[in-house]
């Protein structure tokens, strides 16, 4: 029994109540959120190295066995993810501290944030699918929180729009759900997955295989329902839509990972050629559709988008190496995205705007800034020394190996696209002259350029230390793919079947 | 507002009761009908009835809490009661009893705390929304009534 999985969904729940009650001693309240979110982040790294050494870790809450109760599973795909989400939360946390409007802090904006990471560190670790349902409902509460927090006219648009898409998304996940328990007559993850194979009718789990992927690609923003993310995610603060960008479509993702990859792995070879099919519009579309704005923040919410469609390749890919690839690919995609928004969002905050027209000549006056962008959007692109390159040298290699070239020629070229539609913000920002007289702009300091700076840092190091973390990715891959594996340790070597029969006798 | 001798008389006889109705829902609530969430919203009732018959204002003075601390609160609580578990070595939210039964009160153990927990987080969440909405400006007042227009069901003198 791992009872120290409790500890990453304890934390931020007491770390928020905290913040609100000690919400007029602002430093009390602010010094609670950092202690919680740092007790993630130490836990999070723990964590990895555990899973890493001594496989998957286990607990079941309440201490009630395991397919009656709730169990908590730690594998390397939701340790990896954890530990993301608590690096992006730290970066997020110290943003806000240094940029946002102390008006923001009355309205709990800080406690948001830690329900934010409750609801993200619960779907990364539960190993039942309606928690699995109630982690996003948590999140989404906070982040529908998050985004209309400041109330003008374009949050309040783009949160309606957000809102209303996620929840048709949740409705169909839970009509998903109750389909589920119809036919398999369970709820735990473990327990789905054995009797999967002895369901008298298995057309009925192709149905609700597709609601699921109706309602996880909602939210992680596939093609034929991302429009939302473009029209919301460049309405809120910067650090806001940064911590959206690393977490909320990646949860979507993750989940998609979880149950197609683990769960309903019959199903998932049976999808693949639309997965395929999604994951290469995903990429082409996201990246046109950036090409097309002349705003930072819309030109980086489209490539979200494209990102994504990367993430589904692998899922599509349909092996556990497809799946190693894709969470590597993931991983260094959150990292790199939410540095970049911390970085535009400087040079936003300088010019107080984020239209890229009336920016430029950023190079000669804040030089740290661009060559930290410069580097994010090497990163991005996929250049050797960074991360970037490894994630889709590893989907490359599988696509490829398996014979799957029409979506790896398509996940190659859209490279070539982003980085065109990257520079194109590099021109226009950074490189070009000013028009205006910018002795008066304000200057950048410390708290503006670090967070985005030490994520991109992140992603160097990511990339120079590539053997480890693909052999982890391998690992979590193949923990993630091994059906048997996840049964045996959530529910006792002789299966959930046994526990289950023991226990009605 | 409501304007009513009955209500109003009903209301302040109501408020006590209702307050001692939730607790003792909440405390035979483990094993019967009834517990944290149903004793919360028995006593928020019980100051919304205040709300409706004397005004949000009036609700706010005769139970001066912080409505959304409560709340806060609520949550940490039912969050801590969970932590003895895991310090013992067993799985969160793992149960404790005090084994023999107090007479009149019935079982007490980390279950019924964390009921407690969840009794304040409803009593604040409930009445915070209520108010707020009670108290809300209006934001779109309706034109003045031409003079010389009869108010539509308005009692006649």
């Amino acid at each position: 029994m791992a009872n120290h999985l409790f500890i990453p969904l304890v934390s931020p729940l007491l770390g928020a109540t905290l913040a609100v009650i000690f919400g007029r001693q602002r430093l009390v309240a602010r010094a609670m959120v950092l202690a919680s979110v740092l007790c993630n982040l130490g836990y999070s790294l723990w964590l990895l190295w555990l899973v890493g050494t001594q496989g998957r870790q286990v607990s079941q809450g309440g201490g009630w066995i395991a397919p009656f109760g709730i169990s908590m599973v730690a594998d390397g795909l939701g340790a990896i993810m954890l530990c993301v989400a608590s690096v992006l939360m730290l970066a997020t946390v110290a943003y806000s501290f240094f940029t946002l409007d102390p008006a923001y802090e009355r309205y709990f904006y800080y406690p948001l944030l830690l329900l934010l990471l409750l609801g993200v560190s619960g779907a990364f670790l539960t190993g039942d699918i309606f928690n699995l349902y109630v982690w996003f409902e948590v999140l989404l509460m906070a982040s529908f929180g998050l985004i209309t927090l400041g109330g003008t006219r374009g949050q309040l648009e783009g949160g309606l729009k957000y809102m209303v898409l996620n929840l048709v998304g949740s409705t169909a996940f839970l009509i998903a759900c109750g389909l589920l328990y119809g036919v398999v007559g369970t709820l735990n993850m473990a327990h789905i997955a054995e009797r999967m194979a002895s369901v008298r009718e298995p057309g009925i789990l192709t149905a609700v295989a597709c609601m699921f992927l109706f309602a996880y690609g909602s939210k992680a923003a596939i093609v034929p329902l991302y429009f939302w993310l473009p029209t919301s995610y460049h309405t809120p603060p910067v650090a806001v839509t940064a911590i959206f960008s690393g977490l909320l479509t990646k949860v979507g993702a993750y989940s998609l990972y979880r149950v197609f990859g683990t769960v309903m792995q019959n199903e998932l070879q049976h999808l693949a050629p639309l997965l395929l099919l999604i994951a290469g519009l995903t990429m082409v579309i996201g990246v046109l559709g950036a090409m097309a704005q002349m705003n930072v923040r819309r030109i980086l919410s489209f490539h979200i988008v494209s990102q994504i469609g990367y993430t589904i390749m692998g899922l599509g890919l349909a092996s556990a190496a497809g799946l190693a690839a894709g969470l590597l690919f993931t991983a260094h995609v959150m990292i790199v995205k939410a540095a970049l928004f911390f970085i535009g969002g400087a040079a936003e905050q300088i010019y107080g705007t984020a239209e890229i027209k009336p920016m430029g000549g950023l190079a000669r006056r804040e030089p740290a800034l661009a060559i930290f962008w410069f580097l994010g959007i090497l990163s991005l692109a996929g250049i050797p020394p960074l991360s970037g390159f490894f994630g889709k040298l590893a989907l490359l290699q599988v696509g490829v190996g398996q014979g799957a070239y029409l979506i790896s020629a398509v996940a190659a070229g859209t490279s070539i696209l982003t980085f065109f539609s990257m520079l194109k913000i590099w021109n226009e920002v950074f490189w070009k002259k000013a028009y205006a007289d910018m002795s008066k702009l304000p200057r950048v300091g410390p708290g503006l350029l670090l967070p985005g700076a030490a994520l991109v840092v992140v992603s160097l190091v990511a990339g120079l230390a590539a053997s480890t973390l693909v052999d982890y990715s391998t690992l979590a891959g193949t923990q993630l793919f091994d059906q048997a594996g996840y049964i045996g340790a959530v529910c006792g070597a002789d299966g959930c079947e046994a526990v289950y029969e023991s226990a009605l006798r | 507002m409501y304007d009513s001798v009955i209500l109003r008389t009903v209301a302040r006889l109501m408020l006590p009761i209702l307050l001692l109705l939730s607790v003792f829902m909440l405390l035979r609530g483990h094993n019967l009908p009834g517990g944290g969430f149903i004793g919360g919203l028995v006593a928020s009732c019980g100051v919304i009835l205040q709300m409706v018959a004397f005004g949000p204002s009036f609700a706010r003075r005769v139970m001066p809490v912080n409505y959304l601390a409560l709340a806060a609160f609520g949550v940490c609580f039912a969050a801590f009661w969970g932590l003895p578990a895991l310090f013992s070595g067993l799985p969160y939210m793992t149960a404790f009893w005090i084994e023999p039964s107090i007479p009149g009160v019935g079982k007490i153990g980390t279950p019924v705390l964390f009921d407690v927990g969840v009794y304040f987080t409803v009593v604040g969440v409930t009445t915070q929304l209520a108010l707020l909405l009670a108290e809300e400006p209006v934001l779109f007042p309706m034109p003045p009534e031409p003079p010389g227009a009869e108010p539509e069901g308005a009692p006649q003198a």
